[in-house]
């Protein structure tokens, strides 16, 4: 599974994109932010309300329980503000 | 239907002439230009940089435009979005929709940009002044622009 992460999502996380092998108990897109949230404090903090972030998944808005599998592509963003 | 998504500047009569030519159905046009705006003060800003999302960002310009066009009979339309670093003053996106008649066009730019403002993925990082780099954070207002555009799709349902 790819992972992306925007804007401050990228910076809290140190992260703008990696390959992650997600645990097969993992079914939607809410447990795979709990999931990522156990990796470190940074991850935690920067996943810790789901009001504020918004998720992809192979490039469409997901809701928490939205299904991924392993082939996916997930985005991890803030609420949009372009225009 | 055009979608564009560049770091350059872009001019908007060049665009406009583009979007019209050889088509006489055309009888009006409506165009929107969205500018880096400095208020000055506490908040004076020296740049701006848009980040977004290669890929799904072309992807959601396409279906908010088609959306329009789906709603309104448009003979054309067009979505210019641009990323990287910008400047106070600088053009940030130009949208602009030509129907037979004035008034698709002026309902259909507006929903363009109101709908691509909360549902295209880009971010803004602002270059303050005083505070120096800050996201900026989404506005309820741009939200409830949005969903003006909601409740008309579901009356229209009803």
């Amino acid at each position: 599974m790819r992972i992306l992460y925007f804007a401050w999502l990228r910076q809290k996380t140190g992260i703008d994109s990696e390959e992650v092998e997600m645990p097969s108990h993992i079914a939607d897109v809410a447990g795979l932010i709990e999931w990522l949230k156990e990796r470190n404090e940074n991850f935690a903090e920067a996943l810790t309300d789901f009001e504020s972030i918004r998720v992809a998944v192979n490039q469409e808005f997901a809701e928490p329980d939205a299904p991924v599998a392993q082939g996916d592509e997930v985005a991890i963003f803030p609420p949009m503000t372009g225009g | 239907m055009v979608v564009k998504v560049q770091s350059e500047d872009f001019n908007v009569g060049t665009e406009l002439s583009a979007l019209t030519a050889g088509n006489t159905a055309i009888g009006g046009m409506t165009s929107f230009v969205g500018l880096v705006r400095d208020l000055g003060g506490e908040d004076a800003l020296k740049a701006m940089t848009l980040e977004h999302y290669p890929g799904m960002t072309e992807k959601m310009l396409r279906e908010i435009e088609a959306e329009a066009n789906d709603r309104w009979p448009l003979e054309a339309s067009l979505i210019v979005h641009r990323f990287g670093r910008l400047e106070p003053g600088d053009q940030i996106v130009l949208v602009a929709t030509a129907s037979a008649h004035r008034q698709a066009a002026f309902d259909s730019c507006a929903f363009l940009i109101d709908w691509l403002k909360t549902k295209a993925p880009f971010w803004k990082l602002e270059d303050t002044r005083e505070e120096g780099a800050r996201w900026v954070e989404a506005k309820a207002a741009d939200d409830r622009a949005a969903e003006r555009w909601e409740r008309r799709d579901k009356d229209a349902v009803e």
